[in-house]
């Protein structure tokens, strides 16, 4: 176990951070947010075959990269970073982990596309959907695709309605939790909402008898999936507040009041103190969350533990920044708004840190009151 | 195991057949393992070290257990802060004389650097010390100095030129606790007990072999100590829940009738908080095992001493009325530095001075501000003024 970054992990995080910088950086997303879907389908493109990190998670045999979580963690740090519409998380670490941990045939036939990049997946659950809680029955399978327990059941059919999807917008194919077991297929509808978080809108997908595939004949897959994009999310939420405390550094460095930097006032100084701190521990849980995942070992604790805190200190920072940026930092034109929007959605996303919190008094042994 | 790794494990074993603790005894056994270089494996080979990297000091450790131990409690100065100043700036007869009973504890050490002036604004300090020959002549007061009852050896910060600005007059000496005029007065603290002490120094003669660094450059050696003091203090990462956490973790799952939701809650919060404080700890040993101490290990010494002083509060309220009770306020000289041991009153009392001891956690925040997050320095009104013409 390490929790520091790999040299390969390193070239990784550079190459993501440039072509981010290059392509979308967030001045130029404030500047059209709100005018168009801010989801980039040319940066998503270049990110998932010319990086590659879209099979990051799978295995070579199967036409992926075989890297880590720990890679994909790093990834998913540069995009927290440039607060980037693409939807890495929600295809190449979700869907993804649903599918190799369905391992069925039919979930190895949608990785290969998957894994280079050529098709993009969502799981169809809400995006708000706690890793602890059972899936909540919105799609019904048909009868017979229900009664079918092999994976060959390509006439079965879905029907229902689920809402807060997340990267569904960029979903060639749905993984859909019906009647106790997961399914392939593509939406009938797809009707974005208007979302809080404007770099990962969520949106309404329907299925009207929606022809669909068996992937898993239980919800397994769909439950590790949710825990390792909790898991993963930290280190998303850890880039989300880098950023915010790098940008707030150089403002109040430049910004003069009373004939001096503003943030030679300690004021200042211990609130920034404080909030290097936090996201000190956030990073050594993120990445701790990160090597549990690539090793298997205690993974729930892990990604319990990485969110509990993580998704509260990329609010903080984000919150900080707002305050300590003034007036420039309600504006529609800074970018600002933009990590912070993205860092309150992210709080709530995949379980809130009162979620977490309560997932783990099992393993800090502080069994709740009768 | 890598080459490194299977060198040392074979060096510890051999070592191991060779010495027989019960028959030769604890201080001569931890003598022979500084001599084989397996007691700081980071060390320099003849200084109880092998020159090898720092993170293999965990596979040594494991190959030696269950064989006599160091007392941290009583020898956390010298090992944590009086070892690594001397390593780095000590001559080469100082190394030789001062680390090897520094390392068995055969002589305990204690830190002179606060004074009744001279607290978090150190540099102030007015303890003088005036070359006389081939001595320097000591006069002053110290305080806060944990241990001084016990210690054979200081390291100290003094005053030997008043007239240049006030970080830059100072010299370090290692002060001999045995020396003529050196008087220690236990203080009693809020616990009840003394543990740390009041230091008067009367002309106390001093060769100037003592002398750590060059004269004047006393600020600089004391900032390696005060970086190491941080990383001892704040930088040893125990087991998940472990520590405070794992005593009201016991009192909470063997008290069911003592639950709360209220309580629940924010030992769940805390709970987080100690792990994330731990992973913190861990990563910034991972750093330091290929480096040196940085301003991080003031990051680690803010969170424990928050989540010390939150948990042990904590604990007081949970019990209740054994809350309202405290274990022992007799008088005594403590000769170890516990923070976790006694009752739940004297933990709650002891961790207040968590964030006092050490650098106080608003210098602590200062420092990371300025060094690792560069913000520029407040106006300062002492910098460039000698000493002597400060305002007092």
């Amino acid at each position: 176990m390490t929790l520091l970054y790999s040299d390969v992990e390193e070239e990784l995080r550079a190459a993501v951070r440039a072509l981010l910088a290059d392509r979308c950086p967030p001045s130029a997303m404030a500047a059209r947010a709100g005018e168009e879907p801010l989801y980039d389908a040319g940066v998503w493109k270049a990110l998932a075959c010319d990086i590659g990190v879209a099979g990051l998670l799978v295995p070579e045999e199967l036409g992926g990269a075989g890297a880590s979580p720990r890679e994909a963690a790093v990834v998913l740090e540069e995009l927290g970073r440039g607060v980037a519409p693409v939807p890495f998380l929600t295809s190449s670490v979700m869907a993804t982990k649903a599918l190799l941990a369905a391992g069925t045939d039919a979930a190895t036939e949608l990785l290969g596309p998957l894994a280079e990049g050529r098709t993009t997946a969502a799981l169809a659950v809400s995006f708000a959907a706690s890793p602890y809680a059972a899936a909540p029955d919105t799609v019904t399978a048909s009868p017979r695709a229900a009664a079918r327990d092999t994976v060959t059941a390509e006439d079965g059919t879905l029907t229902g309605r689920v809402t807060a999807v997340a990267g569904a917008e960029a979903a060639d194919v749905f993984l859909v939790p019906a009647s106790g077991a997961l399914y392939a297929a593509e939406a009938t509808g797809v009707q974005p909402s208007v979302s809080l978080d404007v770099t990962r809108p969520v949106a309404v997908v329907t299925f009207d008898a929606a022809a669909a595939t068996l992937v898993a004949p239980d919800l397994g897959p769909l439950r590790a999936a949710l825990e390792l994009g909790a898991g993963l999310l930290a280190s998303e939420q850890l880039g989300v507040a880098e950023w915010c405390l790098a940008t707030t550094v150089g403002y109040v460095t430049e910004r003069r009041q009373f004939a001096r930097p503003v943030g030679s006032f300690q004021a200042i100084k211990h609130r920034l103190a404080d909030l290097w701190l936090a996201i000190v521990q956030a990073r050594a849980a993120a990445r701790n969350a990160a090597d549990a995942a690539a090793t298997g070992a205690d993974t729930a604790t892990a990604a319990a533990v990485a969110q509990a805190w993580c998704g509260t200190v990329a609010v903080r920072a984000a919150e900080e920044c707002l305050q300590l940026h003034g007036g420039i930092g309600m504006t529609w034109e800074h970018p600002l708004h933009l990590f912070l929007k993205r860092a309150k959605a992210g709080e709530i996303a995949l379980g809130t840190p009162g979620d977490h919190r309560d997932a783990l008094t099992g393993a800090a042994g502080l069994p709740a009151p009768a | 195991m890598t080459a490194d790794e299977t060198t040392i494990v074979e060096r510890a074993r051999e070592f191991l057949a060779g010495h027989d603790p019960d028959a030769m005894g604890r201080e001569a056994f931890l003598r022979a393992r500084y001599d084989a270089g397996l007691a700081w494996v980071h060390f320099p080979p003849g200084l109880g070290g092998l020159g090898a990297p720092r993170g293999l000091q965990a596979v040594v450790e494991r190959e030696f257990d269950g064989t006599p131990q160091l007392d941290v409690g009583r020898q956390a100065i010298g090992l944590g802060m009086a070892a690594p100043t001397l390593l780095t700036f000590g001559t080469e007869e100082q190394k030789r004389r001062f680390l090897r009973p520094l390392w068995t504890g055969e002589e305990l050490w204690c830190q002179l650097f606060s004074e009744p002036g001279a607290g978090s604004d150190l540099a102030t300090l007015a303890t003088r010390a005036v070359r006389d020959g081939d001595d320097w002549v000591v006069d002053g007061q110290k305080v806060w100095t944990s241990g001084a009852h016990m210690a054979r050896w200081a390291i100290m910060v003094a005053r030997t030129d008043p007239d240049v600005p006030k970080h830059q007059g100072l010299t370090y000496f290692v002060c001999d606790m045995h020396a003529s005029g050196v008087e220690v007065r236990p203080l009693r603290q809020i616990t009840g007990e003394a543990e740390f002490n009041e230091v008067f120094l009367t002309g106390v003669r001093l060769p100037d072999t003592l002398r750590l660094g060059a004269v004047g450059e006393g600020w600089r050696v004391a900032q390696t100590t005060l970086m190491n003091e941080r990383v001892a203090i704040g930088g040893t990462p125990g087991r998940r829940g472990g520590g405070m956490m794992a005593l009201i973790t016991e009192t909470w799952r063997t008290r069911p009738e003592l639950r709360t939701h209220d309580l629940h809650r924010r030992l769940l919060e805390l709970w987080v908080e100690a792990e994330v404080t731990r992973l913190a700890a861990v990563r910034l040993r991972e750093q330091l095992a290929a480096g040196t101490p940085g301003p991080e290990g003031s990051g680690m010494k803010l969170a424990f001493a928050r989540l010390n002083q939150a948990l042990s509060g904590a604990e007081v309220e949970l019990l209740r009325e054994e809350g309202l009770a405290y274990d022992d306020w007799t008088f005594r000289r403590s000769d170890t530095v516990d923070f976790v041991g006694r009752g739940p009153g004297y933990r709650y009392l002891r961790a207040k001075g968590n964030s006092i001891e050490g650098g106080t956690s608003e210098i602590l925040r200062t420092i990371v501000a300025e060094r690792v997050l560069g913000l520029p320095a407040e106006p300062r009104a002492d910098k460039d003024v000698p000493w002597k013409d400060l305002p007092r």
